[in-house]
């Protein structure tokens, strides 16, 4: 038990200060970035794959600025998995309403009307697919980055 | 315009050679990033910002998380030993090498010139994407008319994902962690 304290309070340094702080500055920024990109996926170049890797990787800019607090991430573990699965389970859900509510009843139908094009809220089930898939996107990939630094630790136990 | 991507494609050759015979495992991880990074500009050349963004992204973040795998590895690559065997798999590799130029060469004279579709499905696509209500076509398309394919990429994902964690993780469920 002592020696998983200091093994634990030894990684918990992570970088300088000058690091942190600049990293917490830019860290929401690129956040956002990935917010506006999945939003407007249907309107210019991104999409949900895009902006989901882009908030992955403010997550991975965090983690890797702080140093990996071990039992915060273990905790985060669980919700980033539990996020990734309600992710992907809710755009099955959306394609099998295509499926019931449109009158063309074909798996993935766009069954809310589409809009004037290049509007914001345009497009019908588009940006609603894109929002999700970005979700499921960063979900998986900041729990691969996590896995690595929790699987590594356990190892040294 | 095309001996640019010419140039580009020759430095990703060559990339990919030297990160499979580089004798530190760092360098050949930073020397295969010469494969993504070129692959970005060659996007850009052709017009696709899409695809230049995610690999933009997915190139840095995939460097990231190779660099914390070989942290947990060894460096430096096993040695060879040359014998029978191997020139048995040389033989192999040639025969493949001469077989598969002489399809090429078979084939190349049935293809358009660069940049022509040769299926009828991408003009269709391309012709009826405003249906979709999508101003970007890429996105119209992926989420409208291959909405299966995007549901097939994100089972990928989550099975990688599950992949990961299933093999990496020392201590089953059951027994806890003192």
């Amino acid at each position: 038990m002592m020696e998983n304290n200091v093994t634990t309070q030894q990684k918990t340094q992570g970088m300088t200060l000058v690091v942190k702080k600049i990293c917490q500055f830019i860290a929401p920024t690129i956040f956002l970035f990935g917010i506006y990109v999945t939003i407007h996926g249907h309107l210019s170049p991104g999409g949900g794959f895009t902006g989901g890797v882009i908030m992955a990787s403010a997550f991975i800019f965090q983690i890797l600025s702080d140093g990996s607090i071990l039992d915060k991430l273990r905790a985060e573990k669980w919700r980033l998995e539990l996020t990734e699965s309600l992710a992907i389970f809710t755009f099955l859900i959306l394609a099998v309403l295509g499926l019931i509510i449109a009158t063309t009843s074909v798996f993935f139908a766009n069954f809310i009307p589409v809009g004037k094009l290049g509007d914001l809220i345009s497009g019908g089930m588009i940006p609603i697919g894109n929002v999700i898939i970005g979700i499921e996107v960063c979900a998986a990939i900041t729990s691969i980055f996590v896995a690595l630094l929790i699987f590594k630790d356990e190892e040294s136990l | 315009m095309e001996i640019y991507l010419i140039i580009m494609l020759v430095l990703m050759i060559l990339g990919s050679i030297y990160s499979l015979h580089a004798k530190d495992l760092l360098s050949a991880v930073v020397s295969y990033g010469i494969v993504g990074f070129a692959l970005v500009i060659s996007f850009l050349m052709l017009y696709a910002p899409d695809l230049a963004i995610v690999q933009v992204v997915v190139e840095i973040i995939t460097l990231i998380i190779m660099i914390a795998v070989i942290t947990n590895a060894t460096h430096e690559e096993q040695k060879r030993e040359y014998n029978f065997s191997n020139i048995f798999y040389l033989g192999t590799i040639l025969l493949f090498v001469v077989v598969f130029f002489i399809v090429l060469a078979r084939m190349m004279g049935d293809l358009g010139y660069f940049g022509q579709d040769l299926m009828r499905m991408a003009n269709v696509y391309i012709d009826s994407a405003h249906e979709a209500g999508s101003a970007n076509i890429v996105t119209g398309i992926l989420f409208h008319f291959r909405a299966y394919d995007t549901l097939g990429e994100a089972t990928v994902l989550f099975t990688a994902v599950i992949g990961v964690l299933t093999i990496l993780r020392h201590y089953g469920k059951k027994k806890e962690v003192k």
